[in-house]
């Protein structure tokens, strides 16, 4: 079995799990029925002068019948009193020393920073984390996101922390900036310990159109709030690999966050450079027992890999992410369907011609029928495979690609609902070696058919 | 509008449940959300009315209710009626890709209750679709089942004037008297020919007979000369007739009815009661076979026996009604034949003499009697084509279904089109349907040109 503990700035976790800071680390009974179940650590619900919460204070967007794809919140820091919330995390790490404890913090002043690191030390806090993230009601009073998406802010107030702090500091980044970057090279500046992200992203998740109010409604108005859940990790993954590779802050342990919700989820953060993963919305849906899959998810596909312990698959992905330009122009993948599964949908059809490049044929049509459904290629012979699967009713075909027009864009594979029947296959390529963008920019070779007129006469008057 | 009459109170037919009821909001937005929207779908090829099952799947998904109800509508005016009684199994559903994959298929028959029911008990029909300005023209419909019915609502929301003669006091045909009870009530079938007349111009003239006699003026008869005389067009949705006879011994008496006629009399006469009725016997392999033998099964009586002179696999029961026969007890008594009835003293049914067969003929010296108290005779129904004779230039084929012209559904008579089970001999809602479509199609150019 892999070793899935994780050492986080010298502070040693039994896993790389820990909830985020929110409403899942709300109180010390939370915590602790938490590690109970398995969680690794824990970022307790951020601390600062308690605030008051609205009521409601979720909305959630649903795909299909999948409920929750995306969560929004507009509850704001802790509501508990500090003292009520400092005996608790006490208690909590007299219990579970081996467990990873991090103390969230957001205030306005610097004695308030003094005042509020000292007393999470002193309750046996391992790590604190700055909640520079959060996107709504505390950013207007210029703090949470206010901070975050002000680089100099944020490195100062990093600053004053670390020197303060006897205990590594994490700072937290926001997605509702421009350029991540900025950020991650501030408190890389300020001298941070580490870095988490991402925080969620300001959003509005919908609106009650029988009412006229945007969700979640407090009483007849509401207000924009932050936005996670699965629908987040794409944008959460980017980001993470932003850092990962940036030569300011790439040498900080970082804490992934983003729509994370089972190991595969977590494996894909690590991947891309996370040593530690925070869950949130997926706890939020199912409970804080989705830890045991986890982590036995994790230690399988670690075992499955060949790697001993979670810190091998560290930024194993990190390389293979390269900006567009060093792609390889040469690479060719077409899509093929297979005969002994297709169902006969056509969906793989329908995108193709509406949503891509118009190459993949609905058999037993005539040459004039196929033009008139929008194809422009029409290949000499297009087989008529039956589907195979008894139980159709005669006259379905599987759809034939045709590989002149496909350009292997994924699609068709994408829209397929029977998995595997689609596969993207290689096939030698158009140029017969490696070659980048860069490269024929390098070369001046970056000049296609159909250019602009003025960029040809700009490109002529550089190079006479 | 004069309310239609509704079915009286106390009837067998109310004691049943139905076997896929109605789904609510939740249910049919999850089943919906399974339907993976095929392009080219297998299930609108399958739908013999070719509804866009997809697109009216997808709006239920998308909440836009209204908007999957005009979907079906469009093409299939029955479409409630049809939700409930349509074969899907061997239609839309049987053809839907997930069969290929061995998953269940969608549930179409109960989305497109969901989508019927949910607007029509909300929204006149008659909003659904812009009802153009009066014509007119006029268009006498004989017969008020499913063809004249959908023939009556097509023509209406195009201006003509539709006048609907039924020979019977309750209008509706099969749809209303002979479906089995599990699958769609009486007053359900009577609610949706109110929802059509909602369309237009529709009357309905009850307890009307169509006689040869033009010099008869009651007003309980009107004569076919007149019919083409006072009408611009006429449409014959007859239907069929009386349920066939066997031609056994003892046949004629108490206790053996025809099956349409047993099945009417569960779904609309309170006085019809199986009270001392424990075993019954159902001579037939067919559809009707199998739903009145499924309904005595469900009805209590504890032994009810489906005699077939034939092998199972010569039934022309679809095996789904059979499976859910068998569920509730119906017994199949394959390669038998009744050969006579066995009555007491008093002419009461006791029993029924059944001979085993061989290539659907008894076998001398084999029979044996069954107790029976009831007997239902389903081996197909008469012609009542012969009406349709009195209108000139219509003919009827060997079998007695009324001649027309398979594109258009026009008889020998151009200002006659015919549809439903008087031409086809006998077959589902959906079929009287599109050839009502097929038919009002047609007249509609005839009607412009006239």
């Amino acid at each position: 079995m892999a070793d899935l503990s994780i050492d986080f700035c010298g502070v040693t976790s039994p896993n790389p799990f820990w909830l985020a800071s929110a409403p899942p680390t709300n109180t010390g009974g939370q915590v602790m029925r938490a590690f109970d179940a398995g969680w690794g650590g824990a970022v307790w619900k951020t601390l600062g002068d308690p605030i008051t919460n609205v009521s409601s204070r979720f909305g959630g967007i649903d795909y299909g019948s999948t409920r929750m794809m995306g969560l929004n919140n507009i509850e704001l820091i802790t509501d508990r009193p500090l003292d009520v919330n400092l005996r608790e995390m006490y208690e909590v790490k007299k219990r579970y020393p081996k467990h990873t404890l991090v103390a969230s913090l957001m205030v306005e002043s610097r004695d308030n920073w003094r005042e509020l690191i000292k007393k999470v030390q002193d309750v046996g806090s391992d790590l604190i984390e700055l909640n520079f993230g959060c996107p709504h009601g505390m950013c207007e009073r210029g703090m949470g996101s206010a901070v975050g998406s002000e680089p100099k802010v944020l490195e100062e107030i990093t600053r004053w922390v670390v020197e303060e702090a006897k205990i590594p500091v994490i700072v937290k980044l926001t997605p509702n900036t421009g350029d991540i970057n900025e950020p991650a090279e501030a408190a890389a500046r300020g001298q941070a310990h580490a870095i988490s992200l991402i925080n969620t992203i300001k959003s509005l998740i919908g609106v009650d159109l029988e009412r006229m109010v945007p969700n979640p409604r407090v009483g007849g108005q509401s207000t924009n709030g932050g936005y996670c859940g699965p629908a987040v990790k794409p944008i959460a993954l980017f980001m993470l690999s932003q850092v990962a590779k940036n030569p300011t802050a790439k040498h900080l342990p970082i804490s992934g966050i983003g729509g994370i919700s089972n190991w595969r989820d977590a494996a894909e953060f690590i991947a891309l450079g996370s040593t530690s993963v925070q869950v949130c919305t997926a706890v939020m849906h199912y409970g804080y027992r989705i830890v045991e899959d986890m982590i036995e998810g994790l230690s399988d596909f670690l075992d499955r890999k060949g790697m001993k312990s979670v810190n091998e698959l560290r930024g194993r992905a990190v390389d293979s992410y390269v900006e567009w330009g060093e792609l390889n122009l040469d690479y060719t993948i077409k899509a093929e369907i297979n005969q002994k599964t297709c169902i006969g949908c056509n969906l793989c059809v329908t995108a193709c011609m509406d949503g891509a490049h118009q190459c993949i044929h609905i058999p037993g049509r005539t040459h004039e029928e196929s033009v008139k459904a929008g194809h422009y290629h029409i290949p000499e012979e297009i087989p008529a495979l039956p589907v195979k699967i008894a139980g159709l009713p005669a006259g379905r075909f599987v759809p034939f690609v045709d590989e002149v027009e496909c350009i292997g864009c994924n699609l068709c594979a994408l829209v397929c609902p029977v998995p595997g029947t689609i596969t993207m296959v290689e096939r030698p390529g158009p140029i017969g070696h490696v070659e980048t963008w860069n490269d024929r920019v390098a070369q001046g070779r970056d000049i296609n058919p159909g250019a602009l007129t003025s960029t040809l006469e700009a490109r002529a008057k550089r190079n006479p | 509008m004069r309310p239609l009459p509704v079915l009286a109170e106390g009837r067998l037919e109310q004691g049943f449940s139905e076997t896929k009821p109605a789904y609510n909001q939740a249910e049919a937005i999850t089943e919906a959300n399974r339907c993976l929207y095929c392009e080219d779908a297998p299930c609108i090829k399958a739908c013999p009315t070719g509804i866009d099952i997809p697109t009216f799947i997808r709006k239920i998904a998308t909440e836009n209710t209204t908007g999957a109800a005009r979907t079906i509508l469009r093409e299939n005016l029955l479409g409630y009626s049809c939700a409930r009684v349509c074969p899907v199994e061997v239609l839309c559903a049987g053809a839907c890709v997930y069969n290929a994959w061995e998953r269940p298929p969608i549930q179409i028959g109960r989305l497109q209750r969901f989508a019927t029911e949910t607007t029509l008990s909300q929204t006149p029909m008659s909003s659904l679709f812009a009802r153009k300005p009066s014509t007119g023209k006029r268009v006498a419909l004989i017969g008020s089942g499913p063809a004249s019915i959908a023939a009556a609502g097509l023509l209406a929301m195009e201006g003509h004037k539709a006048v609907i003669f039924e020979r019977k006091s309750v209008p509706g045909g099969l749809n209303t008297l002979g479906i089995a009870p599990y699958k769609l009530k009486g007053n359900d079938a009577l609610q949706e020919i109110q929802w059509i007349m909602d369309l237009g111009d529709i009357e309905l003239r009850c307890g009307v007979e169509i006689t040869q006699d033009d010099n008869d003026h009651s007003a309980t008869k009107v004569s076919a000369q007149s019919l083409l005389r006072d009408f611009d067009a006429v449409f014959l949705g007859l239907g069929l007739g009386a349920d066939s006879r066997l031609g056994a011994l003892d046949e004629d008496g108490p206790g053996v009815y025809g099956a349409v006629e047993l099945i009417e009399k569960i779904k609309s006469d309170p006085a019809f009661s199986l009270t001392h009725v424990s075993h019954a016997i159902v001579v037939g392999g067919g559809n009707t076979a199998i739903d009145i033998a499924h309904e005595l099964a469900l009805l209590g009586v504890s032994d009810v026996s489906m005699v077939y002179r034939r092998g199972t696999q010569d039934m022309s029961a679809y095996e789904h009604e059979l499976d859910y026969g068998r569920k509730h007890g119906v017994r199949v008594m394959a390669n038998r034949v009744v050969t006579g009835f066995v009555r007491d003293a008093d002419n009461k049914l006791i029993g029924a003499q059944i001979a085993r067969a061989e290539n659907g003929r008894a076998v001398e010296g084999t029979e044996e009697t069954v107790a029976a108290q009831i007997a239902a005779i389903a081996i197909g129904q008469s012609r009542a084509t012969e009406l349709a004779t009195r209108f000139e230039g219509v003919t009827l084929d060997s079998k007695g279904r009324v001649v027309v012209d398979p594109i258009t559904h026009r008889t020998g008579n151009a200002r006659v089109w015919a549809g439903g089970d008087c031409v086809n001999g006998g077959k589902e809602v959906v079929n009287a349907a599109q050839e009502a479509k097929l038919a009002v199609r047609d007249m509609l150019n005839a009607l412009a040109a006239s």
